[in-house]
This record gives C-alpha cells, sequence and structure tokens, in this order.
C-alpha cells in the first residue's frame, strides 16, 4: 500500500470576488522512499495541495474536500485538530520557497530548531540542542554549535534553506513536502541544496515531494512527475518516458521553454501564449483549450478524466481527448 | 531602439498634455475608488452622514429655536430634563449672548423675527446656574468645531511645509529637519505650551488692543505648533517615495519646473494622505481643547465649549445627588461626534490606502 | 552603541538647552514678576524678596546661577567671589532653585514631596494599559472578524475619543456612587489609586490594544508562522513565542509617547481624584504664576520622557535582533 494515497483532493477559497477551486479533484500516490516531482505554472494550485495535506489552508476562506487522504494506513480527514498537529514536523514536513522570510526573524536558529523537538520528542533543551547540532551538520553546515546562537539575517540565503531543511529532517519525517526549496537561491547555491535532498533521501528513506516550476530540477531527482494545471493534474508519468515523449499539449509547452544544451541554439524558445485561466470561473471542458493549438470543439465541453494512454508501456495517465493521436505522431516523428 | 525613438517623438509633440492627463485621470480614479470603498464601509458612511448633520446643526445654533446658551436663572439645584412631550417649548427666551460676530447677530435677530420669544423647552436639562444643556451643547459645537478646524488647518500649514521642505531638499538637510523632528517628539510638549501659555496670559491685553491677537489665536496657533510632527514625517515620506516615481521623473525629464512638480503633480497624490491625517487630527484637537479648558487655560467664560460643558459636568458629581444629565448629554455628544470622527479618519485610510485595509 | 549614545546625548543637550533657555528667558521677561498680587507690599519687603529670589542681579548674572552648574550667590566658589560653602547649584546638578509661590519650599522640596506619588499613579496606568491593551488587541486579532472583535476595537475607538476626565467621570458615578467600591478621592491606600489608576490608563489601553491587533495580524500573515505551524507547534507557541514578540514591537515603540501621554493625562486626573501629585503641582504654578516651580516641572518632565524613549530605543534592540543602533 502506498504511503500516501490522496483520493479526489479539492480546495476551493470562498472569497468577495467569487469561489476560487485552487484545486479540483487531485488523485495521487506516493510510495516510501519515491521523490514525486510536482510541476505546473504559478497559481496552479501546488502549494494549496500540499497544505491542504498538512491540514494547514488557511480557513476561512479555504474549505477542504477529499474522499480520503491515507497516510500510513490512517485518513488524515478524520483526525483531530491535535492528531494532525502531532503528524505536522514528525512524520510529515514541510520546507517553503523563501527562505529569507520562512524562519522568525526574531529568534535563535537554535530556538527555532529545538522547538521541534521539545515538541514532538519531548526532549529537554539541552539534548534538543545537541541533537540540532548533529542535524545542521549532516545538512553540512560548518561550525553548527555557533550557528545555533544566530539569528537568520546572520546567515546566507542558502545557510538558511538548509537550516530548514535541517529542521524539516529533525523528527526523521516518512514525507517531506519541498515547496520550491531553491527558487529563492542562485544557480550554484540551487545544486548544492538539490544534491543535498537527494543525498538525505537516500540516506534517510525519506519520501519526497518535490514542487517547482522548474523543470531542469524535476529531471534530476523526481522518480515521478505530475503536471498540474488550473488545479487539476494533466499528466502524470515516470520521469525518463515524459521527458522523451509529453503527451498534454501543455506538458509540452512547458518543455519548449526550457533552453537545452543539446537544442539548437538559434532556434527560438517557445513560451505558452495567453494567460491563465481565472480560477473563479474557468471554461467548460479543458482548462487548457483557450490556449491550446491542438484545441477542437470537442475539447470545450464535457469533463476531462485523468486516463492511460493506449499502447504505452509506462504507467502513465494524461487528460487530454487528444492524447492517442498526440502521441502517435510525436512518437512516429522520432 | 526604433520604439524608443517613436516614443521620444510622441514625448516632443505633446507628452506634457499627456502626463497631465495621465496624473489627472490617476488622481480622479484614485477619488472615485476611494468614494466607492468608502461607501461600501458603512459604518464609515454614516459617521460622514452624522458628521454633516452635525456641523449644519452646529453651524445653524444662531437660527434654531433654543434658549440663550448663558441667561441665567440661579436655582439651588441643576433642573432635571423634561420630555418635549410635556413641555415642547415655552415663551421666555431672552437675548443674551457674548460678543457675537455679525453674522450671528443677523442669525439671531433673524430668529427673533421668526420664532419671536418662542424656544424649546429644557430637554436636556438646566445646569446649576439654570442655563440650557441641549443650547449650551449646540453652541459649544461651534466653538469646539472651530477650534479644531482652525488648529487643525495651523498645523497643516506647518506640517505640509516643514516635511515637502525636507523631503524636496533631501540630503543633509532633510536629515538635519527630521532629526529635530524625532527630538521633538520625544519632548512632553504639552508642559512646555502650558507653561508658554501661562507667560502669553500676561499680555493678553497689549496683544489684543495693539495687535488684535486674541486668546483662541495663541491657542490655535499653540495647538498647530504642537500637531504639525506627525503630518510633516507623513508627508516627507510621501514626497520622497513621489520624488522618485516614474511621472514625476517624466514630467522633470520633459523640463516642467519645479514649482510646477509640486503643484500639478505632488500636491494631488499628498492631498490623500493629508485628509486622512486630518480627520484623525481633528478629534485629537478637540480632545486638547477639552484639556485644556478643563485646566482652566483654554476657552473662558462666557463662551461655551464642550471642554467647559465637560468640566462642569465633572464639578457636578458629588455624593450627595447625582445630576447625571450634566455629564451624559455633553460627553454623548462629544463622545458621539469624536467616535465619528475616528471612524471616518480610519475608513479614509482604508479606502484611500488599501494596504493597510482592516489592519486597523 | 557609543556612538548611538553620544549622538542622543548631543541631541538632549541641545534640546534640554533650548527649553531652559527659551522659558527662563519668557520667565524674567514677564512683566511685574511674579509677586503681583501682594501689590501692597513696601519698599523694604520688595527689595527684601527681590534680593533672595536675585532678581536685582544682570539677566545674565540670573540666567548663569539658575542653569549652573556653579552657585553664584554669597555661597558660591571661592574663585567667584562666593564663601565656598555651597560651590555648585543650578538645574545642571539638579537644582531647581526656590519655588515663587510657596516661600519656605524649594522646587526640589515640591517636586521630592510629589513625585513618588505621581510615579506610582503613572506605573498603575501603565501596568493596566498595557496588560488589557495587549490582551484584547490579541483576542481581537485571533478573533478577526468576529462579534468580539468588533466590540473591541469599537470600544478601543470610544477610549481615544472621550476625554479621560469624562471617563474618570462616569468611572466616579459608577463605582464611588452608584457601587460604592472605592473611595471619592484622595491618597493613601491602593484602593485609592485603583479608580485614577484605570481612569489615566484607559485612553492608553485603547490605543495600545489597536496597535496589537494591527501588530499581530501583521507578524500572523507572515511566512515564518507558516513554518512553526508546519513545525507542529502547539497554537499557544505559535502565538505566545512567534506571532506576540513580532506583533508587540509597535507597542514597545509607542511607549515613549505613552509616558508623556501619562504624564499629560496625569494633570487632569490629579486635578479630579484630589491626589497631590507633580501633575496637580504643575497646573497650580502654571495658574499661581509660579515660575520656577512649572519650568522645574517642564524640565523633568523633559529629562524622564526624554531618557525613557532612549531606554525605550535600547529595549528594541533587544527584542529585534535585525536593528542596529548605529544605523540609525
Ligand atoms: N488564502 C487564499 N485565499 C484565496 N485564494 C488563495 C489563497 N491561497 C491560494 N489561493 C489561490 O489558489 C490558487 C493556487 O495557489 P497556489 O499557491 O497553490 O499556486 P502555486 O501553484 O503554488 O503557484 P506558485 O508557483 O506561484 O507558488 C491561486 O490562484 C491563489 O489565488
Ligand atoms: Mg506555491
Amino acid at each position: 500500500m502506498a504511503l500516501l494515497d490522496v483520493q479526489n483532493l479539492s480546495v476551493r477559497f470562498d472569497t468577495q470576488d467569487g469561489s476560487v477551486r485552487a484545486v479540483d479533484g487531485v488523485s495521487f500516490q506516493l510510495e516510501e522512499g519515491e521523490t514525486l516531482g510536482l510541476v505546473g505554472e504559478s497559481g496552479s494550485g501546488k502549494s494549496v495541495t500540499n497544505l491542504a495535506l498538512m491540514g494547514l489552508v488557511p480557513a476561512p476562506p479555504g474549505v477542504v474536500q477529499a474522499d480520503h487522504i491515507n497516510f500510513a494506513g490512517r485518513d488524515l480527514l478524520t483526525l483531530t485538530a491535535e492528531e494532525l498537529r502531532q503528524l505536522r514536523g514528525n512524520e510529515i514536513s514541510m520546507i517553503f520557497q523563501d527562505p529569507m522570510t520562512s524562519l522568525n526573524p526574531l529568534l535563535t536558529v537554535g530556538r527555532q530548531l529545538s522547538e521541534v523537538l521539545e515538541i514532538h520528542q519531548g526532549l529537554s533543551r539541552r539534548e534538543a540542542d545537541r541533537l540540532c547540532a548533529a542535524g545542521l551538520a549532516d545538512v553540512g553546515i560548518p561550525e553548527p554549535e555557533t550557528r545555533l546562537a544566530a539569528y537568520p539575517h546572520e546567515l546566507s540565503g542558502g545557510m538558511r534553506q538548509r537550516v530548514m531543511i535541517a529542521m524539516a529532517l529533525l523528527c526523521k519525517p516518512r514525507v517531506l513536502i519541498a515547496d520550491e526549496p531553491t527558487t529563492a537561491l542562485d544557480v550554484t547555491i540551487q545544486a548544492q541544496i538539490l544534491e543535498l535532498m537527494t543525498d538525505l533521501r537516500e540516506r534517510h528513506g525519506t519520501a519526497i515531494i518535490l514542487i517547482t516550476h522548474d523543470l531542469g530540477v524535476v529531471a534530476g531527482c523526481a522518480d515521478r512527475v505530475h503536471v498540474m494545471y488550473a488545479g487539476r493534474l494533466v499528466e502524470t508519468a515516470p520521469t525518463a518516458p515524459l521527458f522523451s515523449l509529453p503527451v498534454h499539449p501543455y506538458t509540452r509547452g512547458l518543455l519548449a521553454s526550457v533552453p537545452t544544451l543539446t537544442g539548437d541554439p538559434t532556434s527560438a524558445l517557445s513560451s505558452i501564449e495567453g494567460q491563465p485561466p481565472d480560477l473563479a470561473n474557468l471554461p467548460a471542458g479543458c482548462a487548457f483549450a483557450p490556449r491550446c493549438d491542438y484545441a477542437e470543439t470537442r475539447c470545450r465541453s464535457g469533463p476531462m478524466p485523468l486516463e492511460a494512454i493506449p499502447g504505452e508501456s509506462a504507467p502513465r495517465t494524461v487528460a487530454c481527448l487528444l492524447a492517442t493521436e498526440i502521441a502517435a505522431a510525436s512518437g512516429g516523428a522520432r | 531602439m526604433r520604439a524608443n525613438n517613436e516614443r521620444w517623438d510622441l514625448a516632443g509633440r505633446d507628452m506634457e498634455a499627456l502626463l497631465a492627463e495621465a496624473a489627472a485621470l490617476q488622481g480622479e480614479s484614485l477619488w472615485q475608488d476611494a468614494r466607492r470603498r468608502l461607501r461600501r464601509n458603512r459604518t464609515a458612511w454614516w459617521s460622514l452622514l452624522f458628521l454633516l448633520a452635525f456641523g449644519l446643526l452646529s453651524l445653524c445654533a444662531p437660527l434654531l429655536p433654543i434658549p440663550s446658551p448663558v441667561a441665567l436663572d440661579l436655582q439651588t439645584e441643576p433642573m432635571p430634563p423634561i420630555a418635549p412631550w410635556t413641555e415642547f417649548g415655552n415663551h421666555n427666551y431672552t437675548r443674551e449672548y457674548w460678543e457675537l460676530s455679525a453674522i450671528d447677530s443677523a442669525a439671531v435677530d433673524l430668529r427673533a423675527a421668526i420664532f419671536d420669544d418662542w424656544q424649546t423647552g429644557s430637554w436636556m436639562g438646566r445646569d446649576s446656574k439654570g442655563r440650557d444643556i441641549l443650547s449650551r451643547i449646540v453652541w459649544g459645537s461651534r466653538t469646539s468645531i472651530i477650534v479644531a478646524l482652525i488648529a487643525t488647518l495651523c498645523s497643516l500649514a506647518i506640517g505640509v511645509t516643514y516635511g515637502a521642505f525636507s523631503g524636496l531638499s533631501g540630503g543633509r538637510i532633510d536629515n538635519l529637519m527630521m532629526r529635530i523632528v524625532d527630538v521633538l517628539y520625544s519632548v512632553p510638549f504639552i508642559f512646555v505650551v502650558i507653561f508658554l501659555i501661562t507667560i502669553v496670559n500676561e499680555y493678553r491685553t497689549e496683544l489684543e488692543d495693539n495687535w488684535g491677537i486674541g486668546r483662541e489665536t495663541v491657542f490655535y496657533l499653540v495647538i498647530g505648533a504642537i500637531y504639525w510632527l506627525t503630518m510633516a514625517r507623513v508627508v516627507r515620506g510621501q514626497v520622497l517615495s513621489l520624488k522618485n516615481s516614474e511621472f514625476i521623473e517624466a514630467a522633470r525629464v520633459l523640463g516642467a519646473s519645479t514649482r510646477r512638480i509640486l503643484f500639478v503633480h505632488l500636491v494631488p497624490n499628498v492631498l490623500s494622505i493629508v485628509i486622512v491625517y486630518l480627520t484623525l487630527t481633528i478629534p485629537a484637537v478637540m480632545l486638547f481643547e477639552a484639556f485644556l479648558s478643563f485646566l482652566g487655560l483654554g476657552i473662558e467664560p462666557p463662551k461655551v465649549s464642550w471642554g467647559l460643558l465637560a468640566v462642569d459636568g465633572t464639578e457636578a458629581i458629588n455624593p450627595l445627588r447625582i445630576f447625571w444629565w450634566l455629564v451624559v448629554f455633553p460627553a454623548a455628544a462629544m463622545g458621539s461626534v469624536l467616535l465619528a470622527l475616528n471612524i471616518l479618519g480610519d475608513g479614509l485610510r482604508d479606502a484611500l490606502d488599501p494596504k493597510l485595509r482592516g489592519k486597523d | 552603541m557609543t556612538r548611538f549614545l553620544l549622538r542622543r546625548f548631543m541631541w538632549f543637550a541641545i534640546t534640554l538647552f533650548t527649553v531652559v533657555t527659551i522659558s527662563f528667558f519668557l520667565m524674567r521677561s514677564v512683566r511685574g514678576g511674579p509677586f503681583d498680587t501682594d501689590r501692597a507690599l513696601n519698599e523694604a519687603v520688595r527689595i527684601n524678596i527681590e534680593a533672595r529670589y536675585h532678581l536685582d542681579w544682570p539677566l545674565w548674572k540670573q540666567y548663569a546661577h539658575y542653569v549652573g552648574p556653579f552657585n553664584l550667590d554669597r555661597h558660591g566658589p571661592e574663585f567667584l567671589g562666593g564663601d565656598g560653602s555651597d560651590l555648585f547649584g543650578g538645574v545642571l546638578t539638579g537644582d531647581f532653585g526656590p519655588s515663587f509661590r510657596y516661600r519656605d519650599y524649594t522646587v526640589n522640596d515640591i517636586i521630592a514631596q510629589s513625585l513618588p506619588i505621581s510615579a506610582l499613579l503613572g506605573t498603575v496606568a501603565m501596568m493596566w494599559a498595557l496588560a488589557l491593551g495587549i490582551t484584547t488587541g490579541m483576542l481581537s486579532a485571533l478573533r478577526r472578524g468576529s462579534g468580539l472583535d468588533i466590540s473591541l476595537r469599537l470600544a478601543a475607538t470610544g477610549g481615544i475619543a472621550l476625554p479621560n476626565f469624562v471617563i474618570a467621570g462616569f468611572l466616579v458615578i459608577l463605582f464611588v456612587f452608584l457601587v460604592p467600591l472605592f473611595p471619592v478621592a484622595g491618597w493613601g491606600s491602593l484602593r485609592h489609586m485603583l479608580l485614577p489608576g484605570f481612569a489615566l490608563g484607559a485612553p492608553f489601553a485603547a490605543y495600545i490594544s489597536r496597535l496589537t491587533r494591527t501588530g499581530m495580524l501583521e507578524t500572523l500573515s507572515q511566512d515564518h508562522i507558516r513554518t512553526a505551524w508546519a513545525k507542529g507547534l502547539t497554537p499557544r507557541l505559535v502565538i505566545m513565542r512567534h506571532a506576540l514578540k513580532g506583533g508587540i514591537l509597535p507597542v514597545v515603540s509607542y511607549l515613549g509617547p505613552a509616558t508623556a501621554g501619562i504624564l499629560t493625562g496625569s494633570l487632569v486626573i490629579e486635578k479630579i481624584f484630589y491626589i497631590p501629585g507633580t501633575g496637580s503641582h504643575f497646573v497650580n504654578s502654571a495658574l499661581n504664576r509660579d515660575y520656577t516651580l512649572s519650568m522645574g516641572v517642564t524640565i523633568l518632565f523633559t529629562v524622564l520622557v526624554y531618557s525613557l524613549n532612549l531606554v525605550v530605543d535600547l529595549a528594541y534592540t533587544l527584542l529585534d535582533p535585525r536593528i542596529k543602533l548605529e544605523d540609525e
């Protein structure tokens, strides 16, 4: 059985300007020790999906619904607030995008680290501090003991993200949700942080959900990739097949907008035309249809279920009526 | 590059007019937007209507068929309120006031012509000297409102000039000017001011005879001198942020004179924030008037102000009998106006500065 | 740090110098002198009094004597022609001279008698304003938009809008006459202190409540609070340890102005409740033309408020490690 099994998760925000469907009928599984990449444009609902798993969607205005969210055999939807709290930071932890603002500027790093152990494992401050220093050393921070007394503003961005990772891993969680852990960092630091995460996964066997809009990041780290658009999953596939044969027009658009070393440097990078849709009133049918080069009239009505692609050996699904044609066409062209 | 050239061609022709239009448009939509948001904030909207109604009432004080605010009728005890339905009015009106301005005495003449000697009953009771509370509240509101308005305008003049000058000068001058404001912030100004007022009081008659400066004028100046600090800071901040904004930059590039920039571009933008602080300064000044009147350093009898009324009220508190109407009615009038002003000020701030919305 | 303190001190010296100089010359230039009411004084007595207050000296000498640090009269230092028994004097040494009105007292005597009373009253007011303001502000922020929030905000606006003597009036009617819990007026016991302290602190409680609410909402919306929740901290820890500290920073910077405000308010409250504090002496001195006393109190309170502001700024740097004093 999968470690995490999400069935039909929806999140909507009831705001003054109407009801925003940020996540709409998302289902997925996460296996023990696996890295799952979640990609999509800004506003496609990646963060909200994962906040929903943690029970951190601000309510009001947020409303979370799902058939079930099973984690290690327990349905998170049926847990009390207190039980959920005991899971957070303990069995499921989260790293956020911006290390500059995600740490409390008024408390020392040591205080912010040790309180995790104090609350989840009932350790004393001294024991906790010892473990925290070890945790910092583990993520490659030199002189961890002295760092414990530092305030966040005294550390560089990369250091702070390492602190965040150390904090998330203190209790040896079974799932680590990394919400764009490298977006705010410069490229060399990005590579270091990703390497660190891969390394930690191998040593601790933590399953990772890696959220990003940088496909390069996903290609390097993830076992499987889920592509989200306007609150829905539009394509799921193992990493290698997805990159070699993207099927959903949106995925194809995303991939075409990534510069490659092997590609023709003179050819223009394409970008996806048009604007992301307004989540408060989505068009009927495929949400991507208005921006899609392949779209036909039948794309503009009816539900768009995720379906397996006929003839593909890899376990992959896509939500596109034209999937077979596109797959056949590009497969043939290759 | 071509696109750039085209832009500057356009600039050469009538960029100036375009800019002015853009600024006007921006200003207009800002105000329309603000009005819409203010209307949506129901409490603030009602506060505004209430204040307008109240302002009208106090403006019309000489025309209203209310008793004289100073006519004495010595009694041993203050007279309790009379319900309007038991005695709606009587014919005992006497024309007694302090020295009124020409307009006001004309209005009082008119009132006498219309209502003759008819006046309302003492619906809010009378004080220990037999003066009608309702009438005193209405007349008192005039004094208080005028003091507040003029003093606030005084502080506005000082604050805006100082802040704008500081912000526009920039550099060392700005630094020094703001440091001075910082220092003044941490001086308990009111003590200095009270000290000054007592000294000035020594020279009242001279000031009045030679310069025509009455105690109230001194009062306005003094209050203005206290409340300009915040205004100066706010205006300077606004000027600084606008100074670096693109449309001022564009105007400068096009060779608009400093004065033009100041009046056409800066003023409308600074105005919104100034209005907000105005609505919040007025109640503060009214409180200060009450405070000084309480200490016997403010408005002097026979004139009446809300501060003096509140003093009368609190002085009448004694363990034997509670003349509640002396406390409750003036406090209610003052409280409701100040509350409305505060709510309106907060509402305006929210409306004009959506960033701060609902935070305060 | 030292640079910061030095600069602050320099500004302080300039401010104080300006206040003292302006007030001194205003005071001495007032026609008729402080003894106007005693018009029937005969010549001998007048000369006597003027000599006692050094009014017969040239102005510069009076000023130097008032400011100090040397005592210029016959007890002054020998090199200035005195007998050396009383070397120092004047404002610089904390000596405000004799009171003009209470002939047998010095300004220092009067302040020494009354300041402890005012300080106690002010402390009570400040403590309760902080306690009430922070609690209600937090509640308001945590229950944002609820009925409780709305009524607390309305009460806070009311507290800011009403003059404190009106609040005091209502309190007296309620708790002294209708429900006799407290004595009418006077000074002595804790019971005497509570009602005036309450009335004095009320507007500040209201303002602190607003500041706390704004600050808490601001902090609660920040990213690091989300991190704190994601770590699985209890709501109590998130609020008390992570949000409150940042949320009350605005209150900390308000403490300086609040002190000045409480000193001001004490003028009125002490008068209403017949409390023999420095504030009521100040008001009387202003009405009685007891210039040395009112100047003394003004200078004293300026020093007090200025130093408190400095303490607050230092405290702020302790609370917020990002602030560096040198950067000012
Ligand atoms: N508290 C909220 N109230 C209202 N709407 C919200 C709230 N939080 C998120 N949303 C909406 O939900 C949608 C999805 O947001 P989400 O943060 O999940 O996007 P994302 O895919 O993580 O984007 P990004 O890459 O920018 O982080 C957005 O359109 C946003 O407007
Ligand atoms: Mg996100």
